[in-house]
Formats: structure tokens, C-alpha cells, sequence
């Protein structure tokens, strides 16, 4: 009985931060930018679908859809005013971009959290599910938001594969992601492709913002640690990887949710981060990395 | 030879300074020299080496932790708790370098950060000996009046600037420097690459966690949210960022003007730590070079 319910809320928990750590892996496989207001702009998707909801009364489908847009105008906000000024500046050197990228998302990151913290005060908010209700599953009553969020994370993974592998600008984007130099011999723009990572990102930040806030709640306070175990997830599969972070989404919250179950809540974060550890000393370039 | 001129005068006119401002700015600016050791120990490391340390905490709060526990749960003298504080932040800082300089870039970067997070968590698991979120009491202090704390910080500030600056020049500054650019290269002229990170790495450490042990001691008390957060690292590198990197002089500037700034934006309340991100966010833009970078244009290539 107590199995079965970590094997589902483990499958929830797990195909959320699968989702929400596939876009952050995304920008660095395409263009090499570790994105750490990522935390940020999840936090505002899902505070903005509450907002749209709480104080304006739109209905929780569309407070959902609200989000999902905040998230989108976010990330191509981040992009065309923070990076990408430092990637095309001539007075920083190209070995410090990177350094440069760091820093510059994260106060991005911390000016989001605050602008948040500021209009929406920083207590915990709760997005209305857009399905309610309880269900049971071989005797285990679950939440149907919980099914709700885990059949919407694949969904959104699924199309996102089928756009990747099935569209020719997917398909630039993968090769982008390999060879940035032989796609633009081959006549497309690399300024579109990044355009188009962005615009992906941000509807997959969203989404993940979104379900995020519906199925555990944020506050202002959680953008922080959502980069951080975004950025383990995705090191811990391997940079650049999306299969890579697939898997370790699942690694990381089904440890997460045994440790809560078994040992206490308290501990819940500690397993995951010693295994990170461990990988990193074994295997630094994560379960699947390329180089 | 004007940066030397410079740095003296500045010196002078903060050392005097007890003699007309007030205590409240004074305890202001005692914390902002500590807060400058930590990120000139922390530019030392990235500025040179080009390693992005996420845990500056990870080492500030090992050696602030130590001495608090040791002098408030055991009763071990004040003058035994700093050097322990010190030592601890030493072998903290090998222990992770061991496994962050294997790898580099952005994992090096997580390795860091793991670090910090899993403090943080101990610190919390551990409520009964650490004190958990509340924080950590600690019942001796270094001096009571202010000038005199603040004369240990600057002081403090001053040695630990001189000698991390004539670190950053000496040989091996220059070795971490090209290690930074070219990792490759420079081990391929027959410099030994880790040897000098892990110097620089054991270095940075011995300064942070002094620092922090001396601050626990003028706070009288040790927290999360002060010492070990992320938000507090993060404080640190912006400040070494916004007062130029690979400078180590800048980041004590940029450290003084973070936390006078965060201080004078008082009143707009909630709006500070807002106004003080989007100022650094403008500096990186559109000043890559920090501070130092303005006041010595042209003076270095």
C-alpha cells in the first residue's frame, strides 16, 4: 500500500521536475547558457496563474493559460535583455561570457523574485487545479491533479520531442545544438534558432510553473532552490543531455519521495544531493553527458 | 603606482573615521570589511583560476560555525575557537576541492553550490548542536566598543587585501591566471595546474573561514540566513563581480558599496535588494571591467 503510493507520487513528482528541468538543458545543449533565473521565472508563471485567478477572477483554465504566457514573455525577455547583450559585447572576452551569463541571470533572477515578493508579498500561493477531485487507484486515493499533472508533463515532453525530431526547425535546432558553425554554413540563421530555443523554453518553463504551483505551491522564497535542483538534475543527467535529465528527474524524485515516506520530511533533500556528489567524483560528465 | 596611492589614501581616511561618524555606521561598515575579505578570497579563485566557487559560504560557514559551537557548547576560549574555525574552513575547502577540481566550467560551479546546500541542511538537521534555523548564540565577544571592532575589521581587511593582492602578482597569480585562460596550455608548458588551484583553493578557504570566525564573534551570533544561505554567497561574488574581477581590490570595493547601498536604500523598504540587483545587473552589462575598471581605464592593457 505504502509502495504504491511512493511509486505514484514519485511518478508525479518526477515527471514534474523532468519537465521542468528539459527546458533549462535545452539552452545549454543549443546555445551554452546555464539560465539560473530559471527558478525565478517558474515562480512567476505559477504566481501570475494564481494572480490572474485569485484577483481577477479568470477561472482556473485560464489563470493556467495566463502563466504559461507570463513564463514565455519571460524567458524572451531574459533572453533579448540580459543575454543576449553579454553574448554579442565586445569588452568582455569570450572565455568570460559564461561567468558573465552566471552572474547576469542570476540578479535577473533575484529582480524577478523581488519584483514577485514586492506586488504579491512573499507567502506561499496555491494555484487552483484545473481538475479536481480524488481518485483511486488500486486503493490508493490520489489527487486527480496529481495524474493530471504527470499525463500533462509527458504530453508536453512528447511534443516537444515530436517538434525536435519531426520539423525542419527542430531539426536545425537539434543541429544547432551539435555544430553551431556547419548550420549557419548551411544557411540558417543562428540569431532564429536561438529565438526559437527561447520561445520553447519559456512555454516549457511555463507549463512547469504552472503544474509546479498547482501540485506543491510556491513562494517567492522557492525560486532559488527550483534553479538549484533544476541545474543538479541536469548535471547529474549530463549536460545538454534531455534523455539524460529525464532520468534523472526520476532518479532524484524517487529518492526524494522514499526518503520523505520512509525516513522523514525533514531529510528529504539530503540522499539526492549526496548522490550528486558521488556522481561528480565517479562520473563527472553525469549519467549521459557528452565531451 | 596610483593604485598604491590610491588605496593608501582611502585607507587613511577610513582608519580616522571612528573619530567622526557615528556607531551605527561604523558596525555598517565592520561587517561590509568582512564581507570584502570573503570576496577577495573568493576573486582570488575565480578572477585568477576563471572557476566559478558558488560556495563561498560553504566556507565562510565552516569556519563561523566551528568557532560558535566550540565557544558556546564547550566553553573554549575565544582566542582557541578562531584559529579552530580557520582550520576547519582549511579542511573543509580540501576536502572539497578533492572532488570539485576534477571537473570544471558549470560542474565545478554545482559541485560548489552542493556543498552549501548540504551544510545548510546538516545545520538544520542538527538543530539540537547548531541551533537550526533560529541560529547560534554565542556568548563571547572580541571587543564591546565599536571603534575598536571596527579598527580589528579594517585592519583585518587591510593584511588579508595586502596579502592576498601580492599572491595575485607573484608567480603563482600568473600561473592560475594562464591556467584560467588555457587550462591546456599552460600544462602543457609544465605547470601543474591542480597543484596551484588547489593552493589558491586552500588559500581562499583559510581566509573565509577566518573571517567568518572573527564575524560570528562580532555578530555574537551565527544563523543560516547570515552565514551559509546562497543569497549571502551570492552577495559576495556579486560584489567581487561589480568591483572588477582580477583585481581582488575591487571586490572589497564592491563589497563596501553593496552593503552601504543596501543601508542607504533603507527606506524604500522592500524595494532595496531590487534597486541593488538591477544596479550590479547594469554594472555587468555595461561595465564589464567593475569599479576598478573605471577608475584605471587604460592603465592596464
Amino acid at each position: 500500500m505504502l509502495g504504491l503510493q511512493i511509486l505514484i507520487d514519485g511518478f508525479a513528482v518526477g515527471a514534474l521536475y523532468a519537465l521542468a528541468a528539459t527546458g533549462f538543458t535545452l539552452i545549454f545543449g543549443v546555445s551554452g547558457v546555464l539560465n539560473l533565473s530559471h527558478g525565478a521565472l517558474m515562480v512567476a508563471a505559477a504566481v501570475m496563474a494564481w494572480a490572474a485567478n485569485d484577483r481577477l477572477g479568470a477561472g482556473n483554465l485560464v489563470g493556467a493559460l495566463a502563466g504559461v504566457l507570463a513564463g514565455l514573455v519571460l524567458a524572451l525577455l531574459t533572453y533579448g535583455v540580459v543575454v543576449r547583450p553579454i553574448q554579442r559585447s565586445r569588452a568582455i572576452r569570450n572565455e568570460e561570457r559564461e561567468i558573465f551569463i552566471l552572474t547576469a541571470t542570476l540578479l535577473w533572477g533575484i529582480m524577478i523574485s523581488e519584483l514577485i515578493a514586492y506586488f504579491f508579498t512573499d507567502n506561499a500561493k496555491t494555484v487552483l487545479p484545473v481538475v479536481g477531485g480524488v481518485v483511486s487507484i488500486l486503493g490508493v486515493r490520489t489527487p486527480a491533479n496529481e495524474i493530471f499533472t504527470a499525463i500533462t508533463c509527458w504530453a508536453v515532453i512528447g511534443v516537444l520531442w515530436a517538434i525536435v525530431n519531426r520539423t525542419r526547425t527542430g531539426k536545425s535546432v537539434m543541429a544547432a545544438s551539435m555544430n553551431a558553425r556547419g548550420v549557419t554554413l548551411l544557411g540558417v540563421e543562428l540569431s532564429f534558432v536561438y529565438l526559437v530555443v527561447w520561445t520553447i523554453y519559456g512555454v516549457l518553463a511555463g507549463v512547469a510553473g504552472v503544474l509546479l504551483g498547482m501540485f506543491l505551491g510556491v513562494s517567492s522564497y522557492s525560486a532559488g532552490p527550483l534553479t538549484g535542483s533544476a541545474f543538479s538534475i541536469v548535471v547529474l543527467g549530463g549536460l545538454g543531455s534531455v534523455s539524460g535529465s529525464l532520468i534523472a528527474a526520476y532518479v532524484v524524485g524517487y529518492i526524494e519521495t522514499l526518503t520523505a515516506y520512509l525516513i522523514s520530511p525533514a531529510y528529504r533533500f539530503i540522499p539526492a544531493l549526496l548522490l550528486l556528489v558521488v556522481v561528480m567524483y565517479v562520473r563527472p560528465r553525469g549519467l549521459l553527458g557528452r565531451r | 603606482m596610483r593604485l598604491l596611492w590610491i588605496t593608501l589614501i582611502m585607507l587613511l581616511v577610513l582608519a580616522v573615521l571612528p573619530l567622526w561618524v557615528s556607531g551605527y555606521i561604523l558596525g555598517l561598515l565592520t561587517i561590509a570589511y568582512y564581507f570584502g575579505v570573503f570576496s577577495m578570497a573568493w576573486d582570488l579563485l575565480f578572477g585568477f583560476a576563471n572557476e566559478v566557487n558558488f560556495g563561498p559560504t560553504f566556507l565562510i560557514g565552516l569556519g563561523a560555525y566551528t568557532a560558535g559551537i566550540l565557544d558556546n557548547n564547550y566553553g573554549v576560549p575565544l582566542w582557541l575557537c578562531i584559529p579552530a574555525g580557520t582550520l576547519a574552513a582549511v579542511v573543509g575547502g580540501i576536502v572539497l576541492a578533492l572532488p570539485a577540481l576534477r571537473v570544471t566550467g558549470p560542474y565545478f560551479g554545482l559541485t560548489t553550490l552542493v556543498a552549501v546546500l548540504i551544510l545548510q541542511n546538516l545545520v538544520v538537521v542538527f538543530a539540537g548542536f547548531t541551533g537550526g534555523e533560529i541560529g547560534l548564540t554565542v556568548p563571547d565577544v572580541i571587543f564591546i566598543d565599536a571603534a575598536s571592532n571596527y579598527w580589528l575589521a579594517l585592519g583585518f581587511m587591510t593584511v588579508s587585501g595586502a596579502i592576498l593582492f601580492a599572491l595575485s602578482r607573484s608567480p603563482m597569480g600568473l600561473i592560475l591566471q594562464a591556467s584560467g585562460q588555457d587550462a591546456v596550455q599552460a600544462g602543457a608548458l609544465g605547470f601543474n595546474v591542480t597543484k596551484h588551484k588547489l593552493t589558491a583553493f586552500i588559500i581562499s578557504a583559510f581566509f573565509s573561514g577566518l573571517a567568518g570566525a572573527l564575524l560570528v564573534f562580532y555578530l555574537g551570533a551565527a544563523s543560516v540566513s547570515t552565514l551559509i544561505a546562497i543569497t549571502v554567497g551570492v552577495q559576495v561574488i556579486i560584489a567581487a563581480v561589480i568591483g572588477g574581477r582580477r583585481t581582488i581590490l575591487g571586490a572589497a570595493l564592491g563589497s563596501i558599496f553593496l552593503i552601504v547601498m543596501t543601508e542607504a536604500l533603507r527606506p524604500t523598504g522592500e524595494l532595496a535588494t531590487l534597486i541593488v540587483s538591477a544596479i550590479a545587473l547594469l554594472v555587468v552589462l555595461f561595465l564589464p571591467n567593475g569599479f576598478m575598471g573605471l577608475l584605471f581605464r587604460g592603465e592596464r592593457g
